[in-house]
């Protein structure tokens, strides 16, 4: 079951097309990542879903349904480039922010007790917003994000500009809204936080969907058949068929080698001939990580 | 619906509950209050009737010397010397001497005060002296009273405004004064508010709260709420200061005891009622400055005007405010606004010119086309009302303003949308124009 769907999206700007044909399956209860060089195209799809810009062509689907204004109050978007009214008090500024995502006061008050409670954060209520610091005024805009409950909650960059503590602490907040059945679509370019919290991943590039599927299928798609074996001794004389790709030395006097092998054989063949020769301390397969699938796909789509 | 009503009440509130908008709503009120009260003070103090003591040798003057409303002249039988140590305590405000050979030597005659005496009493004291002595050469002339009485023509010209409710008199002067303050009021606060607008949506902008804003309300509800928003806190402080001016200007009049001013409220509040005319005619007997510009305020409909002048600077201020609302939409930084600025202040600043002629000439043709086109007519109509405009054309000045500022608001908004979203880049006209008639 998908939450959001995405047909044919085709965005057009005077000189430039901002995404083309772009299509994409976000599952419900999953948190998915939505990948991309600088200009690539996300912010303007991410624009076209909460319905700040609408699609030349193509559609959106919420939840089965064609996209709607109503659905504004399902979706909770944190921009990258954050920003709350400088001179509005913190507890009436999340107030009114809630209340225009469709909450009435008294409802938006209740939430609010919760999450303040929730971030320790009950002191800040009368203070003016340029009062607080950066990583607080991040705080208040997380929570205004997600006060409302939405369905689908969008975050840009979600990380940018908190400390590792605080960092931490949202991560967990996302972890929890994807265990409570809500989606998560987070566009960002840190490769280790996709690596660590993304089920689902797209990736744009130049208005296009290059790539996208669950997170695990991707790393098998990109799967390169090469181990890694830290060992004592020579591997000079293995058979043709294995491709020894780099050979050296590690800090405690070891040797570690990257060994491809052939289609035709299996894991079982390369450390059969591997106890032979050499004493293995340790052994493992190379697996691709978000970041070498960015660069490589990106990479050679500018070449 | 909903939403763009919570808009409209935080924009508002954001901006009632500012230090400079509560300073301002007091201090308003206070300055009339004060130019009142300098001119109330002035025509009260004028009007203390001053004691004079009269020391006639020649025996002439005795009884000649008219009691008026400011002096009341007697003639104590005394020599100069005890009447100038003892008058002061007998509770004169000033001595007038008048010697033996006045007649001969008109120039001898002296007046002793405490206090220096006013140019006004000194003047009436030489013209009093003078007139007498006059009389008395004319007598030994043999000229009598009578045959000079005859002689003179007083013509005292009333300036008469002929209009659909009957004769009224009218003060040319009081008139301009009053268009004149609604023109520049309209102008002043379609440049304070509208300039509000925009900076409203700069703030916005720049502090990019906007793209948060927009992903729960339409760009359009956005713009609408905010010049609705500051609109509302524009008339809050026109009520305000009416009311306070109003609270103060009557107590300020019964803490003065001044009948005059207290009579010419009451006729004002019974501004169109019978036995006005006769109020009036009483009135302008008074020769008193304040009355003066009393009676001609009263001669004006002033809800008449006090409506119109909601209605224009409503309709000036959504003309402006949308297009200030684009501007602010449209640039990065305060320095960014001066070059958009400009044409949009151009008509403003015109108007304000064409307003001084329209004052001159109420009439004219170049009034009535400012009046008309919607860019100018706010303030330039303004003039003109106080001095009775065809219903005709303040119609088609209404309507006109009113496709106006919809023109504008559209054209704004669609300025607004593009704006919003976009940063970093410089924005030139031609830019702007494109972007009206970009896609959404």
């Amino acid at each position: 079951m998908n939450i959001l769907e995405t047909h044919h999206i085709v965005k057009q700007y005077a000189q430039h097309r901002a995404l083309d044909d772009v299509s994409l399956s976000v599952p419900k209860g999953s948190i998915f990542g939505l990948l991309g060089p600088n200009g690539a195209g996300k912010t303007s799809l991410i624009r076209i879903i909460n319905q700040i810009t609408a699609p030349d062509s193509g559609e959106v689907i919420l939840d089965g349904e064609r996209l709607k204004p109503d659905h504004i109050k399902r979706i909770g978007y944190l921009p990258e480039e954050r920003g709350l009214y400088k001179k509005m008090k913190v507890g009436e500024q999340l107030l009114y922010l809630a209340q225009l995502k469709g909450l009435t006061e008294k409802q938006a008050m209740e939430k609010l007790k919760i999450w303040f409670v929730k971030f320790d954060i009950k002191t800040w209520w009368s203070k003016q917003v340029e009062d607080l610091s950066k990583g607080m005024q991040q705080k208040i805009q997380f929570v205004a994000t997600v006060l409302h409950e939405p369905d689908l909650i969008i975050l840009d960059e979600p990380f940018s500009g908190f400390d590792p503590i605080n960092a931490n602490l949202i991560k967990d907040e996302i972890l929890e809204l994807r265990d409570s059945g809500k989606t998560v679509i987070f566009s960002t370019h840190r490769m280790e936080s996709v690596e660590e919290l993304c089920d689902h991943i797209a990736l744009i590039n130049r208005s296009h969907k290059v790539l996208d599927g669950p997170k695990r299928a991707i790393k098998e798609q990109f799967k390169t058949h090469t181990y890694h074996v830290e060992y004592q001794g020579s591997l000079e004389d293995l058979p043709a068929a294995f491709d020894v790709l780099t050979t050296r030395t590690t800090d405690d006097g070891f040797l570690r080698t990257d060994i491809k092998i052939p289609p035709d054989a299996s894991v079982n063949d390369l450390v059969r001939q591997l106890l032979d020769r050499v004493a293995i301390r340790s052994f493992g397969e190379n697996i691709p990580s978000m970041n070498d699938i960015f660069i490589k796909t990106v990479g050679e789509a500018s070449e | 619906m909903h939403t763009i009503f919570l808009i409209i009440k935080r924009e508002y509130l954001v901006r009632v509950r500012k230090k400079s908008f509560i300073v301002m709503t007091i201090l308003g009120p206070v300055l009339i209050f004060g130019f009142y009260a300098i001119i109330g003070w002035a025509a009260v103090s004028s009007i203390n009737q001053k004691k004079i003591a009269v020391v006639d040798e020649s025996g002439r003057f005795s009884g000649k010397f008219k009691n008026d409303d400011e002096t009341l002249f007697s003639y104590p039988k005394t020599s100069l010397a005890s009447a100038k140590k003892a008058f002061v305590k007998q509770g004169y405000d000033a001595l007038v001497f008048i010697p033996k050979d006045v007649i001969e030597y008109p120039k001898t005659v002296q007046i002793f005060a405490e206090k220096s005496v006013s140019l006004a009493l000194q003047s009436n004291i030489e013209r009093a002296i003078s007139k007498e002595i006059e009389t008395i050469k004319l007598e030994q002339a043999g000229i009598t009273q009578r045959i000079i009485e005859d002689a003179k023509v007083n013509v005292d010209a009333q300036t008469i405004s002929m209009s659909e409710t009957g004769e009224k008199s009218s003060n040319g002067i009081a008139t301009t004064i009053i268009s004149g303050f609604c023109a520049l009021l309209i102008y002043i606060s379609v440049l304070i508010y509208g300039t509000q607008v925009m900076r409203g949506v700069m703030e916005e902008k720049t502090n990019r709260i906007v793209e948060v804003i927009i992903s729960s309300v339409k760009p359009f509800q956005l713009m609408l709420g905010k010049i609705i928003g500051v609109a509302l806190v524009g008339l809050t402080q026109f009520m305000l200061w009416i009311i306070l001016t109003t609270g103060l200007i009557t107590v300020g009049s019964s803490v003065m005891g001044q009948k005059e001013t207290a009579q010419s409220a009451m006729t004002a509040r019974m501004n169109g009622m019978p036995g006005q005319q006769e109020v009036q005619r009483k009135m302008a007997t008074a020769k008193n400055p304040v009355a003066d510009v009393m009676k001609a305020i009263e001669t004006l409909n002033i809800s008449m005007i006090v409506a119109c002048f909601l209605f224009y600077f409503l309709g000036g201020y959504l003309l402006y405010s949308a297009l200030f609302g684009a501007v602010g939409a449209a640039v990065d930084s305060e320095t960014e606004t001066q070059q958009f600025m400009f044409p949009i202040m151009m008509p403003i600043i015109a108007a304000i010119a064409f307003a001084q002629i329209a004052v001159r000439d109420p009439d004219g043709p170049l009034a009535f086309w400012t009046s008309i086109i919607p860019f100018t007519s706010p303030v330039v109509m303004m003039v003109r009302i106080p001095f009775g405009v065809p219903g005709w054309q303040l119609a088609l000045s209404m309507v006109l303003l009113v496709v106006g500022f919809v023109g504008t608001t559209w054209i704004a908004a669609r300025i607004y949308r593009v704006g919003i979203l976009m940063y970093g880049k410089k924005t030139s006209f031609r830019e702007l124009s494109k972007w009206v008639f970009y896609k959404d």
